[in-house]
């Protein structure tokens, strides 16, 4: 049953072939056994995942239909989620329980989804291996000795081993796409203002934005489903029609454009993952698809406006941490400032303290036009790099990352070495533009992706291409050994 | 040495909105602690803030009513520092696009000249939440019903050169937002707080001396007082040798002083950068076209008006203009009485007093504008004189019905017959004829000083009912004829 695809789970329930309790108590005994080994859960949920599954198999009974009703799904922790603790893996919000619904949770929650956990990651969404969580490293599946990506490594990890179909990620600068890569994942982050950052604890306001995460683009298209649409109580939400996601997966790609930037096959690829792209360009050119060299001149200015701009955001997001009103407070402050630097410096890890100590910087007197204004120029650049690509191509396609997982603790002790990882994906959230990763080999015996790229509000589009992939490929279909 | 004094403000005005800048909670004064303070409010971690498109109405409207451009694209931005009473150590506020822009307002000083005062900018934020240091053993309590009430920060241009002048300013930012409705001006609540900046030099000298801050003054007396006592002090400091500090000050009103609170350099760096979760917004043309166009009338056009129209003058004008409910109770006595210039007289003389008496604002007076307007009839239909007006003017104000009502109850119709007069001032000679007599041997000049007493005899005989007029008139005939 662990084996079960969203869309094949959604065509079970309705064929009544079993019930939501079933499947629930099948991958909660399965996350009870195998999950202790990977550290993909935060909290399981298992009581409440079981009254809503009977929830939705009596709302099925009466006549309810809906592709989501009774389909099992985690959320990244740092969704809120009343009545169960929302921790962001910080020690800071340990023992943090929101008194509201994130609007993505509330959302799935009404179309009958059965939430059985929350996911492990890395803490406050900094980081691109899960690593730097309170609760401890996630594990890749695929080689227990090497990182899921992050930070919705979590998420990641516990679709890759089966413990559950589909699971909710955010991604900043590629937190979905990097951990769908590593793990042999369809994931997909949506265009900035699809998806409501409503009771998502942000990291980067601006660059912030949910998407599912699956093993195939069927599955991210109807989770998608239930994730976008405009939602007034988030100002940067867009209120533009949702398609029907899934209606659009098999449309042709005769005649689709692909560009591929010359930029992107620089010294730091691993050359097995450029033979990986350029095999997928063949798959698709077999499918239709014409491809052009495009260039997108200011992608290596991205990585240093990336890291001015998520720092200085986040320094200002995590001020609200500060040992007063919830979370985590120290023993026995002597004063208002002992109070602060305490329970900030003992809450926070060491990233999330790196990272609000640079944007502190970069905000500061005197350096703010060098840096911050200066990086979102830089962000302005990239963006019409985008824009002139788009009038040339339908979709850019790409490595998401330029080397497979690494091993746990390789980059640890130079943080400069993991944020050189996010290359390929952080421009998609500079630019707010829709991106998928979807399994395109091995390396190594660890999963590599391609990266797909397209203009604003074109997630159908992602979803077709890698649709019609996963029809005549199979590498999304392999499972990681010992799950 | 001759000094000057140079003075600007920085005016907070919370605007009059139902609900907050950014939440839906309501912005009511005096609620139980934190039962206004949504999860917006609170800071809590994921939640988001919305922009409350009246607060921008409301900032366009002063923008106007001060001849200001009005900021086309406005952007929100957040000012970085940690307190207890700021739940998000952030607050919403505006920086480099203020939705105000360069305006003025035109201030009447003591001596009736008019001086303009430039207004540097107006910008939206949120207010901060309060800090209650009572009733909590030591430990600080934090009410946050008050975070993110939508302020109005009005930024004057350092135009002003004594106490005097900052207060008059005050009082006009006071009467126009009042006018525009969009704060409701009690000070006493916080409603309108004020920064003064306040440096001196010497007389004829260009350049500005070192200036200090001194935080949220709340009433006009506190305003002059904390200016004067600043000016002062940085007079004596500077003639002693020393130098002044640029620094934020705090005016105590029970020790009557000013004392430091932070220097310059203990000054927060404030980290602005422009909010990542509120998009810019973008006033457009016809937005503003159409706050315009329901602008109410304004102060000036008021005073001016009032003199065109009732032949006040430009004094009783300003006077009666100076808040929008004054006005509005004097042009409804005047509807009703038929007299502008009777109505101004008693709006602004018998009402003053007994509103200064009473110690209460207009909109609370005890006299309604339709009973004032109703007795100003009787006074002009010779019912009622002067002195038995002022009778009947307190008994409206005790409650005891309206003027006719207190006139049948009391007795106190004006007494106008003629013959009735006659009569009562045959008598009123008649027992005073030595006066009678000695009135008729005086020249002019003494006559006319003693004229006054048989009025006042005659008067007091008829219980003060004689309608003075007649009294006078027919007297002059007896003595004389």
């Amino acid at each position: 049953m662990h084996e079960l695809t969203l869309a094949q789970i959604a065509r079970g329930l309705a064929d009544k072939t079993f019930s939501s309790e079933e499947l629930t108590g099948a991958l909660l005994a399965r996350i009870a056994e195998h999950d202790g080994r990977l550290n993909s859960f935060i909290s399981v949920t298992a009581e409440r995942a079981l009254a809503q599954a009977r929830a939705a198999d009596a709302r099925r009974a009466s006549g309810e239909t809906g592709a989501l009703l009774g389909a099992p799904v985690a959320h990244k922790d740092l969704f809120c989620t009343h009545g169960v603790r929302t921790t962001c893996a910080s020690r800071m919000l340990e023992n943090f329980e929101a008194p509201y619904n994130a609007t993505v949770v509330e959302k799935l929650d009404a179309a009958g989804m059965v939430t059985l956990g929350k996911t492990n990651m890395d803490e406050f969404a900094m980081g691109s291996a899960s690593e730097n969580s309170h609760f401890g490293p996630v594990k890749n599946p695929w080689n227990l000795e090497h990182v899921p990506g992050g930070s919705s490594g979590g998420s990641a990890a516990a679709v890759a081993a089966r413990l559950l179909p589909a699971s909710t990620g955010t991604d900043t600068g590629g937190s979905i796409r990097q951990p769908a890569a590593f793990t042999n994942l369809t994931g997909l982050k949506p265009t900035y203002g699809r998806v409501s950052r409503w009771g998502m604890i942000a990291y980067a306001s601006s660059l912030d934005q949910g998407g599912p995460l699956a093993r195939t683009a069927e599955d991210c298209a109807l989770l998608l489903q239930g994730m976008a649409g405009f939602d007034p109580k988030d100002s940067t939400s867009i209120d533009e029609p949702v398609p029907d996601f899934s209606a659009g997966l098999n449309t042709s790609l005769e005649g689709l454009s692909i560009g591929v930037p010359k930029e992107y096959f620089s010294p730091g690829l691993d050359p097995r993952i450029g033979d990986a792209v350029q095999a997928t360009v063949a798959e698709l050119q077999k499918l239709g698809a014409r491809v052009v060299d495009i260039s997108l001149p200011n992608l290596g200015h991205a990585i240093p406006a990336y890291y001015v701009i998520a720092p200085a955001e986040a320094s200002s997001n995590l001020s609200r941490f500060d040992g007063v009103r919830f979370g985590y407070r120290c023993e026995h402050p002597a004063d208002l400032t002992d109070l602060y630097k305490r329970s900030r410096g003992e809450g926070f890890g060491a990233e999330v303290q790196r990272r609000i100590m640079v944007g502190t910087y970069a905000l500061s007197a005197g350096y703010y036009d060098a840096y911050y204004v200066k990086a979102q120029q830089v962000r302005r650049l990239i963006k019409n790099d985008f824009m002139a690509a788009f009038e040339q191509v339908d979709v850019i396609l790409g490595p998401t990352t330029p080397n497979p997982a690494w091993k746990i603790g390789a980059k640890s002790a130079d943080p400069v070495a993991a944020y050189l990882e996010d290359f390929y994906t952080i421009t998609a959230n500079m630019a707010g533009l829709p991106g998928l990763s979807m399994p395109a080999g091995f390396v190594d015996g660890l999963p590599v992706g391609v990266q797909l790229l397209a203009p604003y509000f074109q997630e159908g589009r992602l979803l077709n291409v890698a649709h019609r992939y996963q029809q005549v490929t199979d590498w999304h279909r392999r499972s990681p050994e010992g799950f | 040495m001759q000094w000057e004094v140079v003075i600007g403000l920085e005016i907070h005005t919370q605007l009059a909105t139902q609900s907050k800048i950014f939440s839906g909670s309501a912005t009511t004064f005096g609620s139980e602690p934190n039962t206004q303070a949504s999860l917006v409010d609170l800071g809590m971690p994921g939640v988001l803030p919305v922009l409350n498109a009246e607060a921008v109405r409301m900032a366009v409207m002063f923008g106007l009513a001060v001849g200001a451009h009005i900021g086309q694209r406005n952007v929100f931005a957040r000012k970085n520092y940690f307190y207890p009473d700021l739940p998000k150590g952030y607050q919403i506020s505006q920086m480099d696009h203020p939705v105000v822009g360069k305006g003025y307002l035109d201030i009447t000083l003591e001596d009736g000249t008019i001086k303009r005062v430039g207004i540097t900018r107006a910008h939206l934020e949120e207010d901060a939440g309060k800090s209650l240091h009572e009733d909590f053993n030591g430990a600080t309590g934090i009410d946050l019903n008050r975070a993110g009430t939508p302020l109005l920060e009005i930024v004057s241009e350092p135009d002003m050169r004594s106490a005097k002048e900052a207060v008059a300013y005050v009082k006009a930012i006071h009467a126009l937002v009042r006018y525009l409705g969009i704060c409701d001006g009690n000070m006493a609540e916080g409603s309108l707080r004020c920064d003064c900046n306040v440096s001196v030099r010497p007389k004829g000298q260009a350049e500005f001396g070192t200036r200090c801050e001194i935080k949220n003054v709340n009433s006009f007396r506190f305003i002059e007082r904390a200016i004067n006592h600043e000016v002062q002090r940085q007079i004596e400091l500077i003639e002693d040798g020393g130098r002044v500090v640029q620094e934020t000050r705090l005016y105590d009103p029970n020790k009557d002083v000013t004392r430091s609170m932070r220097s310059k350099e203990e000054a927060n760096d404030y980290r602005y950068f422009p909010d990542p979760d509120l998009l810019p917004v973008v006033i457009e043309d016809a937005f503003i076209e159409q706050v315009r166009s329901a602008l109410p009338e304004l102060p000036p056009q008021k005073v001016e008006r009032f003199q065109r129209q009732y032949g006040l003058s430009p004094y009783d004008a300003a006077v009666l203009a100076a808040s929008r409910e004054q006005a509005d109770y004097f042009e409804a006595v005047a509807a009703i009485g038929g007299d502008a210039k009777l109505a101004a007289n008693w709006v602004m003389v018998e009402l003053g007093s007994l509103l200064n008496k009473l110690g209460i604002d207009i909109d609370q007076a005890p006299v309604s504008a339709e009973l004032l307007g109703g007795m100003l009839l009787r006074i002009r239909d010779n019912t009622l004189s002067g002195k038995l007006a002022k009778m009947v003017f307190e008994a409206m104000a005790a409650g005891e019905g309206n003027a006719d009502q207190v006139i049948e109850a009391k007795g106190l119709k004006q007494v106008t017959d003629s013959g009735a007069i006659e009569t009562l001032l045959d008598e009123v000679l008649a027992a005073n004829t030595q006066q009678v007599e000695q009135y008729r041997a005086a020249d002019e000049a003494k006559r006319a000083k003693m004229f006054g007493f048989f009025v006042g005899q005659a008067m007091k005989a008829s219980k003060g009912k004689a309608n003075p007029g007649q009294v006078n008139e027919w007297l002059k005939r007896k003595l004389e004829g």
